[in-house]
């Protein structure tokens, strides 16, 4: 393909164009053409910039809104890959720069580039360095969206580590009076993380071979360029199949195709009484799961999460911890099915601890962020309830309807969270601009005097809580239904977490919002919310309640793909593990797959 | 052969063989004839030492180009240019001309034009040092070049002094300064000790095998460990012959437990003699190790030997290098890491990173030799992933030490805690410092990220090949945590620049980008992300280093 060829590419530019903006625009604001004292110009800047990747996204994912559907826009119930672009990179290691998104991702990538234009409106009360946030910032934002649309698993890991150092420097450079301590330690535990993931990668590589592929696969796996004419196709699958040695891949959907090949290359090869694939699983499982973060490797969380400035800490818990989820979901599952299938009860296992773990610890909080920051931890367990359910296949019964069914849970209750949550941080943070304290027992009667934001504040809170008709609710439910089929016992813990999660953010609003009086330091600053600060929580809140009563408008993007997905690893089991319990039983319709939250309502 | 034809012969095979494919080094060598002329004639003391250093430089990484554009199989050889044999031997057997000798030149005289750029910059030598620093820097690489291509154990004895000697001298450049004259003496002492050693194990070597020629020694070797078989006298002596010529690389490559004068050196002398020994000196001496682990553990050679015992023989000779290698490598790259947890010295915290990645290219170079036996096509990825390493550490470390010398022009200081706050006045040499040391940790989108992915996955390659399976799984596995281990300190120098408030006594004015020295630490990190992004040339390039693996 030549240059010009490349140009005219039609889905070559939506994606790189919301991939790469806000680095251009970094790149462009670094430059000292930019007088570091126009702060205000600079602040503008980066909200405008993240405003239009927002609004291109938009009209990526939800074409309907701007008119007639073009070729390179998201197709809602489609549950393959759109839009994708795919460039040659590297040719000796046949790297490409290969990106797409489907029902899994888009919503993701407009999570973040939706929290990152609320992040950049939040960041008007940074005043310290103000340029140099503002670079780091946009950086961050376009580490994200590559690990969202990224299907070159190098790609992946490149945009996973660039993340890295700005979050290092937002942290430790704009943080609270611990930053420098936090900082360090979010890099340690990521970078420890991603290394293992380094290593795993570099296994699957070497043991990849794109020949044992059929022309199908090759095709649908993006192997071969899209919108090459027949013949082309039909020789480049030739000159794959017939290559006198292996040819190793990086592309995560061959990989995934490779891993669920009755003949799986990476469960052939066997290392120190684990096959490949078990040890890929974990070493990828690790890196994902630091991010998520699950008990034990939480310890970086509450303390990033409270040292961060608010805008950051509203990325952190609405984007980055998705990344873990994601990763597992996107990676995890296709490419090791059956290291997935065998370590179910560790996936689960890792979600409920972390699930009661992070309910107890945020219960027992007298700093109202880290309470905040806990119930993240606790929410994120049913992420990893729901994702591991999936490849389950306990006792006797196979239902291939309660995998999907907690899968979707799992995608609902990311999207969800990363609402729920960021609002969360931002309501924390509107607290702290004004009376520069975080502790629980000093608040009380934030009603009488903030009432339009006590409103809102309590609403977030509720969605947070699970309440029936915000957004919170939804995923939990899904999550803990589909995981009864698994194991009762799971089930149980996760339904009493609940209780859990009421009783601490209740207790968090009645010390808060409730009572007489406001007795804590700085009293007279407590001012009503300033028009800037309604214009971000206002969304949040809407969402989290259009997501409550309406989660159709989620589903429509998660389900096809989330199915489809499930619905391939549910005949991979029934023809490469037959003697797995129930799996000759025939395939249940997929319309099963959501329960209608009414039921499920009932139910609870 | 009567003595008449045997000079011809030989005349026929300098001038019309060996010398075409020896420029560089001749140019070099002009070079520093020509810089001590320039001590001597009044006349040519007006030349600035440092533009004859140049100009003689720029004809040697010329040539080196030409020689490797002109080796067959190069992406960018023109169809005028006859192509040279893939492997040469020149001066009857004593170097050898092939893409490994001709990828080092380049790497190290195109280090040379950045660094003579980087001196002329910084102001170290001065004027009336300039001659006796360019004629010793040329020199000394001279003898690297002659390193990457020794074919020849006196060869080799001979190129490691010659790029000793001149090495001791510029650690002592900073006349009058304690601290200099004693890294001059401990480097001095410590060089001839190694040099000893060496050369005792040279002549153990050489004694059983009756040759110092490496390729007639690969089969005198393979005959020898396959008749006698392992723990036979005389394969004792070779092993401890091997071990002894081991201790002289190790100095070289400052490895441990040879590395104690490593840091010393870097502290004492100044930051731009510490920019020449961590990449010019490194870059030489991983070549030379390649040379002597590939020239004797040669498959081709238990071939020419003859019979099973000698393939058994030279297999055996392999696994035993693979091994002293291995664990040097895992003790040197976890101990420099390690040490240099402690240190408040910049250049001293440098010191210790050059070891650590010491031990990171001897992986590689591990790898390689595993795979020299099995998988021919996985050992010339290995060398390739070294070739890369050393072409993009090059402007690591060279970047590294310039922000150092230049810094130090600025603060007079190396102290890590006198870059304090440096953010708030000089925020663009703080991000080129930033881009510098992140690729030395060896995150992406930097050079450094794909130095290490590429060692990483030859070592992986070496355990899916079945190769040294149980080591290679414990390289990988050390060479991750070590990755780990050393973003803390590296990270700490920018935690220091940018979380640190300045002290009160700083000079107020910036470092600025737009400046000499400025647009030198530019031009020298901008290749850092560049490299990390679209390294698809700089690897064809790697590539061609690694077909000399046969």
């Amino acid at each position: 393909m030549t240059a010009a060829d490349a140009i005219s590419q039609p889905a070559l530019w939506p994606l790189t164009a919301i991939l790469f903006i806000p680095a251009v625009v970094a790149a462009f604001l670094s430059l000292p053409i930019i007088p570091k004292a126009r702060e205000e110009a600079i602040r503008w800047i980066t909200l405008a910039t993240t405003a239009v990747v927002f609004v291109l996204s938009l009209w990526m994912a939800w074409p309907q809104l701007f008119g007639a559907v073009g070729p390179a826009q998201f197709t809602i119930g489609e549950a393959g890959m759109q839009g994708i672009v795919k460039q040659p990179w590297i040719p000796a290691f046949n790297i490409e720069y290969l990106l797409g998104v489907d029902g899994i991702s888009m919503p993701l990538v407009l999570l973040t580039t939706f929290l990152s234009m609320l992040a950049a409106a939040a960041s008007w009360p940074i005043t310290k360095h103000v340029k140099a946030y503002h670079v780091l910032f946009l950086l961050l934002e376009t580490g994200m969206l590559g690990v969202f649309v990224s299907l070159d698993f190098f790609l992946f890991y490149v945009f996973w580590e660039v993340m890295l150092l700005p979050m290092y420097f937002l942290i430790g450079i704009w943080g609270g009076p611990r930053r420098e301590y936090a900082a360090i330690k979010f890099f340690l535990y990521t970078l420890f993380g991603s290394v293992l993931m380094l290593l795993a990668i570099l296994m699957l590589y070497f043991t990849s071979d794109l020949r044992m592929l059929s022309p199908e696969q090759l095709q649908t796996a993006h192997v071969i360029a899209p919108g090459l004419d027949a013949a082309a196709a039909a020789d480049a699958v030739t000159a794959i199949k017939t290559a006198a040695d292996p040819i190793h891949t990086f592309n995560l959907l061959a990989l995934a195709q490779l891993g669920q090949l009755p003949n799986s290359p990476f469960a052939a090869v066997n290392l120190w009484g684990m096959s490949l694939e078990a040890w890929a699983f974990l070493l990828l499982l690790i890196g994902f799961v630091i991010k998520v973060p699950v008990v034990p490797v939480h310890t970086w969380l509450p303390d990033a999460h409270v040292e961060a400035p608010t805008p950051i800490s509203m990325i952190l818990a609405g984007v980055l911890l998705k990344l873990g989820g994601y990763g597992i979901l996107r990676i995890c599952y296709p490419i090791c099915p059956g290291a997935g299938l065998s370590l179910a009860w560790l996936v689960c296992g890792l979600g409920v601890v972390s699930m009661v773990y992070g309910a107890f610890a945020a219960l027992a909080q007298k700093d109202f962020k880290r309470m905040v920051a806990y119930s993240s931890v606790s929410h994120m367990g049913y992420v990893m309830l729901g994702l591991g359910v999936w490849s389950a296949v306990a006792g006797n019964e196979f239902r291939w309807d309660a995998w999907a069914q907690g899968v979707n849970g799992a995608m609902f209750q990311m999207l969800a969270h990363g609402i729920s949550s960021a609002g969360m941080f931002f309501m924390v943070g509107v607290l702290y601009d004004r009376v520069h304290h975080r502790n629980l027992e000093e608040f009380g009667g934030i009603f009488n005097r903030m009432p339009v934001y006590s409103g809102l504040a309590v609403a977030v809170f509720f969605a947070g809580l699970g309440l029936p008709g915000l957004c919170g609710f939804i995923g939990e439910v899904l999550v803990t239904l589909s995981s009864w089929n698994y194991s009762r016992v799971l089930a149980v813990i996760s339904a009493f977490t609940v209780i859990l999660t009421a009783a601490y953010i209740l207790w968090a609003i009645q010390r808060v919002y409730l009572g007489a009086e406001y007795k804590g330091p700085h009293g007279d600053h407590l001012t009503p919310m300033t028009g800037r600060e309604l214009a971000i929580a206002t969304p949040l809140v809407f969402l989290a309640i259009l997501f409550g009563v309406a989660p159709q408008t989620l589903f429509s993007y998660v389900t096809p793909s989330v199915n489809k997905q499930v619905e391939t690893l549910a005949d991979w089991t029934r023809r490469v593990r037959p003697d797995a319990p129930g799996a000759q039983e025939p395939l249940v319709p997929a319309a099963a797959a959501v329960a209608p939250p009414a039921a499920a309502t009932a139910q609870r | 052969m009567d003595l008449g034809s045997l000079l011809t012969t030989t005349l026929n095979d300098t001038l019309s063989v060996s010398l075409p494919l020896f420029r560089t080094e001749l140019a070099l060598a002009a070079t520093v004839v020509l810089l001590l002329l320039c001590r001597m004639l009044p006349v040519l003391r007006l030349l600035d030492s440092a533009l004859v250093a140049l100009g003689g430089v720029l004809f040697a990484t010329w040539f080196a180009w030409v020689d490797l554009r002109g080796l067959p199989g190069s992406p960018w050889a023109l169809a005028d240019i006859a192509a040279t044999p893939l492997r040469q031997e020149l001066f009857g057997g004593l170097l050898v001309f092939d893409s490994l000798t001709a990828y080092i030149r380049l790497v190290l005289t195109g280090f040379l034009v950045l660094y003579i750029l980087f001196t002329k910059v910084s102001g170290i030598p001065d004027r009336e040092d300039g001659a006796d620093f360019y004629a010793m820097v040329l020199g000394a690489t001279l003898g690297m070049c002659l390193m990457a291509s020794a074919n020849h154990l006196l060869m080799v004895f001979m190129a490691v002094e010659m790029a000793s000697v001149p090495s001791y001298a510029l650690a002592g450049l900073l006349k009058g300064r304690k601290a200099s004259s004693e890294a001059a003496l401990k480097y001095a002492v410590y060089g001839a000790g190694a040099a000893g050693i060496m050369l005792y194990g040279i002549s153990l070597l050489a004694g059983v095998l009756g040759t110092c020629h490496l390729p007639t020694m690969a089969i005198e070797l393979a005959r020898v460990v396959g008749e006698q078989g392992i723990g036979s006298g005389k394969v004792m002596v070779l092993s401890l012959g091997g071990l002894m010529v081991a201790v002289g690389l190790a100095f070289k490559l400052s490895a441990v437990p040879f590395h104690f004068w490593c840091p010393d050196v870097f502290e004492g002398a100044a930051a731009e003699v510490g920019a020449f020994l961590s990449v010019a000196s490194k870059a030489a001496a991983v070549a030379l190790l390649l040379r002597l682990v590939f020239g004797l553990g040669d498959p081709a050679a238990a071939t020419a030997a003859g019979g099973a015992a000698a393939v058994a023989g030279l297999a055996e000779t392999r696994h035993f290098m693979v091994y002293v290698i291995a664990l040097m490598a895992a003790v040197t790259c976890t101990l420099g890491n390690l040490a240099a947890y402690g240190q408040t010295n910049m250049k001293r915290l440098l010191a210790y990173s050059t070891i650590a990645h010491a031990g990171y290219l001897m992986m590689g170079a591990a790898a390689a030799t595993a795979m020299l036996g099995t998988s021919p096509a996985g050992a010339r990825n290995a060398v390739t992933a070294l070739a890369f390493y050393l072409g993009t550490y090059l402007f690591m470390n060279l970047g590294a030490f310039a922000i150092v010398a230049l810094l130090r022009n600025r603060l007079r200081s190396e102290e890590i805690s006198a870059y304090a706050g440096l953010v708030r006045t000089s925020p663009g040499v703080v991000v080129a410092t930033a881009v510098v040391l992140v690729s030395l940790v060896g995150l992406p989108p930097l050079a450094g990220f794909v130095s290490k992915f590429l060692v990483f996955s030859s070592i992986v390659e070496a355990i899916r090949a079945g190769a040294e399976q149980p080591l290679m799984l414990v390289l990988l596995v050390l060479g991750g945590l070590n990755t780990v281990l050393s973003l803390f300190y590296y990270l700490r120098v920018l935690k220091v620049m940018t979380f640190d408030p300045p002290p009160a006594d700083r000079p107020t004015e910036a470092f600025p980008l737009v400046s000499l020295p400025g647009a030198f630490v530019t031009a020298v990190a901008v290749p850092v992300v560049v490299l990390g992004i679209f390294w698809a040339g700089l690897y064809a390039a790697a590539q061609m280093a690694g077909r000399f693996v046969s």
